[in-house]
């Protein structure tokens, strides 16, 4: 069974027509990497997956969204509590205006979590799921600004699976990141996908060749095609497709 | 090679800035100059920590003064800030963007209206209301303190609103993608990301609420006694000035410019105070 299923999606900013006639389902435990040019809507797709584009007053929508087979725009669905289920990493890694602890905390604290014992466990757990832990485990106190660009981007991920989400959306979370950082996080990417959902939004094609096992690309708010990684940068269906990727344009 | 017009123009706009220095750095010199001789006169403890002001039997101890000041603008503040702030967080961060880009000017004119009419207002209005319903004078601390605390409030608003509105988008979006709501938002990250430009808000409210001269003269009473509860009249430095500056001669007109030069180190002190806030931001 998919674990998101996306049903005939429309979605408007005012005017604009960012995303047209939707349709995709994603596999649970799967990388699914979103390709396409600047202005393609992969970016809107991946924020109507936690409805973040709700904050845009303007926007309208069609369509539904089921995440385990319920739709995530129903009226008795909240927003936050979605939100928490399904975690988000930014292209820009923006840690809160806060201690590095604190950052980590802070989604798990609003959500209810009291019990000290049980925040320093998750603390440990979810930095060292994000591969962070080591280089930061002897200065948890100190304001998470502090930290390198790659790590700050480890850091967003671990404060995203404090809160434990079923989902992980990533918006080109490497885009202002060195080689190195880059790899850090693809690795991490790729132990994750055992226990998360992961859609991941990247300019690089060659970083959603490394990690994503189904690829989905979009092109001026349509979804061209989708299918299984491999087959689709060995033989893609669709002469746009091909083009993209083999960076004839975009 | 610059041509002889570029030289001309730029020496006498250096001129004229130069000028426009001078002339305040030459304002400072002279209240220090007429003011400072007093204090080491009678000393500086006997200046600011006596409450004894009776300039014809040269009684110069402005204590009552400053803590009238004090007491007005601690007034002010707990009036305008949250007023201020609670307006600027509704205006940045609920109200839709055309909204706030049409009230924001409009508050920002609030600023505009002349002390004296704020001051009329509180004549007519303020003062009758707390003499009838608290007694007392009606003219007094709490008087003065709410006027003041609505006249700094464009300072306030204004300049939280730009703070705020610094904070970047990602901060907000990070949060409330950890499943925040937009409250604990606003309470947990965009306020204490803006919190330098808030306080230089608050410090720059204070600056004005000190200074304040012809509002204060009208509904705060002007009694020269240490004021022992918001009832009570109450006299500031800077009125203090204002009421004998008409009738001053001698030590009495040394002792104005000395009440002229404590103002002016306090508001020194807040400015850079300010400045200091406004750095840390940057």
């Amino acid at each position: 069974m998919s674990k998101i299923s996306v049903k005939k999606l429309d979605i408007f900013f005012g005017k604009t027509h960012a995303l047209k006639n939707v349709t995709l389902d994603v596999s649970a435990n799967k990388v699914l990497a979103a390709i396409g040019p600047a202005g393609s809507g992969k970016t809107t797709f991946l924020r109507s997956l936690n409805r973040l584009n709700d904050l845009n007053p303007d926007m309208r929508y069609t369509g539904k969204i089921l995440l385990d087979g319920k739709n995530i725009y129903d009226e008795d669905v909240n927003p936050v509590e979605l939100r928490r289920k399904v975690g988000m990493i930014f292209a820009l890694p923006i840690p809160l205006p806060m201690s590095i602890c604190e950052n980590i905390t802070y989604g798990p604290k609003l959500a209810g979590t009291k019990n000290r014992a049980e925040l320093r466990e998750l603390v440990e757990k979810s930095l060292e799921d994000s591969f962070l832990w080591d280089e930061v485990k002897d200065r948890l106190d100190d304001p998470a600004m502090k930290l390198s660009g790659g790590q700050q981007q480890r850091l967003c991920i671990a404060r995203t699976l404090a809160l434990k989400p079923d989902v992980i959306l990533m918006d080109e979370p490497c885009s202002g990141l060195d080689p190195i950082s880059t790899a850090k996080i693809e690795e991490a990417m790729t132990a994750l996908k055992k226990e998360y959902t992961i859609i991941i939004v990247t300019n690089n094609t060659k970083q959603a060749a490394r990690v994503g096992d189904n690829t989905a690309f979009f092109l001026m708010g349509e979804l061209i095609e989708y299918g299984e990684t491999g087959k689709m940068f060995t033989a893609p269906n669709d002469k746009r497709t091909e083009e993209y990727i083999s960076g004839r344009f975009g | 090679m610059k041509n002889a017009k570029e030289v001309v123009v730029e020496k006498s706009l250096m001129l004229i800035a130069f000028s426009a220095i001078f002339m305040l750095f030459l304002i400072a010199v002279f209240i220090f100059k007429e003011g400072s001789p007093l204090i080491f006169k009678i000393g500086l403890k006997n200046f600011i920590l006596s409450a004894k002001w009776s300039p014809l039997e040269g009684q110069f101890g402005i204590l009552a003064m400053i803590i009238g000041s004090l007491w007005i603008t601690a007034g002010a503040l707990v009036i305008g800030v949250p007023l201020g702030l609670g307006c600027a967080i509704l205006l940045s961060e609920f109200l839709p963007r055309g909204i706030t880009a049409f009230l924001k000017p409009t508050i920002e004119l609030l600023a505009g209206i002349p002390s004296v009419v704020y001051g009329f207002i509180g004549v007519v209005v303020l003062v009758p209301f707390i003499r009838e319903r608290f007694g007392g004078p009606g003219l007094s601390v709490l008087a003065g303190s709410i006027i003041l605390g609505i006249m700094i409030l464009p300072t306030i608003i204004s300049i939280s609103i730009d703070a705020l509105q610094a904070v970047p988008r990602s901060y907000r979006e990070g949060s409330l993608a950890l499943g925040a709501t937009q409250w604990q938002t606003i309470s947990m990250v965009t306020l204490k990301a803006a919190r330098s430009g808030i306080l230089a808000s608050i410090i720059l409210g204070m600056g004005r609420a000190v200074g304040e001269t012809m509002a204060v003269i009208m509904v705060a009473g002007n009694a020269v006694k240490i004021p022992n509860s918001i009832f009570n009249p109450a006299r500031t430095l800077t009125t203090n000035i204002a009421l004998e500056m008409g009738f001053a001669t001698g030590d009495h007109r040394a002792a104005l410019f000395a009440t002229g030069v404590v103002l002016f180190v306090i508001i020194m002190i807040l400015n850079i105070l300010a400045n200091y806030a406004f750095g840390k931001r940057k």
